[in-house]
């Protein structure tokens, strides 16, 4: 969020009658805040995808999108069912006031607006949206972007969901000797590098890191949200991960210190996705037989010679993203049958 | 000056509030836009759009309370809530009755801004 000056609020004002929303805005800005004034509800739309505002004010009766209109809208995108709306209108009777909180409102102001209560109501307004900003920035710092999105927009629910997802499994190799060989503090120093990189190749192709223990971390790709080829992505953040690492490590060299290479295990197929845990400390993961290929996938790439490994189902939504090469079938531990081990040519 | 068109104590809190210089910016924002309102109106009445009717009515009640100019906004409301079809052939003299209101009010927010 902007930094702005303590108490001011930008807010969106949308009504067609000039008159009342020059005077609305004008006592608006009296009150310290800053207006942006649109004449109808399809504009209030637009701008509001446009710019970030703390509270929208708006008329009822508009021409285009009315204001019932306008706050489905806004409930239902995802970035702007949180934005907080006071409606004014000079509709008489309950009916326009009902219906407005239950899509949604803040608040509902009857036209001509007192200024003592448009104060108090955009007082209060500002205040429950600076609350909810803050628990969300919590919830943020220790979820993923897209398990937070999910959990607003879901609730919080333990058990899962299926989905066809790409599950993939990174650590970095030798890094019990590194870690002997090496000081703490630099350890610590390489992991923030190397976390950093890795998050960035899969965050850029939609993939989220729901698990990181140490050196390694599982993420998933096509679950909360659905992704178009989850196994294409998969591999393409796979590939940039071990181009961003060799890059490291030579910096790395250049420093005098240990390189680092990483192995990276992919497989796609069924998943449960979901919240487990005890209610007080769940964490959002993924479980099935596709979890654990990916994980020996990963595990089998010490003895493959190859960085990246993945199954056959990641290898049909490749395409020819990236040359690929077929390594024959391997019998993991606790796998009934064997599994057709495909790798990136380049790793 | 004409007295009782406008309701005082509206009009000096509305001054109160929004500052005398403002005001006087509404009042010639108010006197552009009532006579598009009004003309819509009407043409909502020849055509029988009834919801055209009800919101251009609702606007000529909502700004007329805004300036204190009490018999404007009760006429305009009385219109917004009956039903054009109700109105029948009355219609247009409904019309024109809220019109010389209009021009009532409008002759005393001039006055009262620009004298």
């Amino acid at each position: 969020m902007r930094e702005r000056r303590a108490g001011t609020a930008r807010v969106l004002l949308a009504d067609d009658n000039r008159v009342n929303r020059l005077l609305l805005a004008r006592h608006v800005e009296l009150l310290g805040h800053q207006v942006e004034m649109v004449e109808d509800g399809l504009a209030a739309l637009e701008r509001a995808q446009q710019q970030a505002f703390d509270l929208v004010l708006m008329d009822i009766d508009m021409p285009g999108l009315n204001g019932f209109e306008l706050l489905e809208r806004l409930r239902e995108h995802p970035e702007l069912r949180e934005l907080p709306v006071i409606v004014t209108s000079a509709l008489e009777g309950m009916d326009g006031v009902v219906r407005c909180i239950e899509l949604g409102a803040e608040d509902y102001l009857r036209k001509p607006v007192n200024l003592v209560l448009l104060k108090a109501r955009i007082g209060a307004a500002l205040e429950r949206k600076r609350l909810r900003d803050q628990q969300r920035e919590l919830v943020r710092r220790f979820a993923t972007r897209e398990v937070a999105q999910d959990l607003e927009a879901e609730g919080f629910a333990l058990g899962g969901r299926r989905a066809q997802a790409t599950v993939m499994f990174c650590d970095i190799r030798g890094f019990t000797s590194l870690v002997e060989s090496q000081p703490p503090e630099d350890i610590i120093e390489l992991l923030n590098t190397y976390y950093t990189l890795m998050f960035a190749a899969i965050n850029e192709h939609g993939g989220v890191v729901n698990q990181m223990i140490g050196d390694g971390l599982m993420a998933v790709f096509g679950a909360p949200k659905p992704l178009q080829a989850p196994g294409r992505c998969a591999l393409l953040a796979a590939a940039e991960m071990v181009e961003m690492v060799a890059q490291f490590s030579e910096e790395q060299r250049a420093l005098g210190k240990p390189e680092v290479r990483i192995g990276v295990g992919v497989a796609s197929g069924d998943v449960v996705a979901g919240y487990t845990g005890p209610r007080s400390r769940a964490t959002y993961t993924c479980i099935g037989d596709t979890v654990n290929v990916a994980a020996r996938l990963e595990a089998h790439t010490k003895l493959a010679g190859h960085a990246v490994l993945f199954d056959a189902a990641t290898r049909e939504q490749l395409g020819d993203a990236l040359p690929s090469l077929a390594l024959g079938p391997v019998q993991f531990k606790g796998k009934r049958s064997e599994v057709d081990v495909f790798a990136l040519s380049s790793s | 000056m004409a007295t009782g068109v406008i309701d005082e104590q509206v009009f000096a809190e509305l001054q109160a509030s929004a500052g005398a210089d403002f005001v006087v910016e509404l009042v010639d924002s108010f006197l552009e836009d009532a006579p598009q309102a009004l003309a819509a109106l009407r043409a909502a009445a020849v055509s029988g759009d009834a919801v055209a009717f009800r919101r251009h009515a609702h606007t000529l009640k909502s700004n007329g309370h805004t300036f204190g100019t009490l018999a404007l906004a009760e006429a305009a409301r009385v219109l917004e809530h009956t039903p054009l079809a109700a109105l029948g052939d009355g219609a247009m003299a409904q019309v024109d009755a809220l019109l010389a209101l209009y021009d009532e009010a409008a002759a005393a927010l001039r006055e009262r801004c620009h004298a």
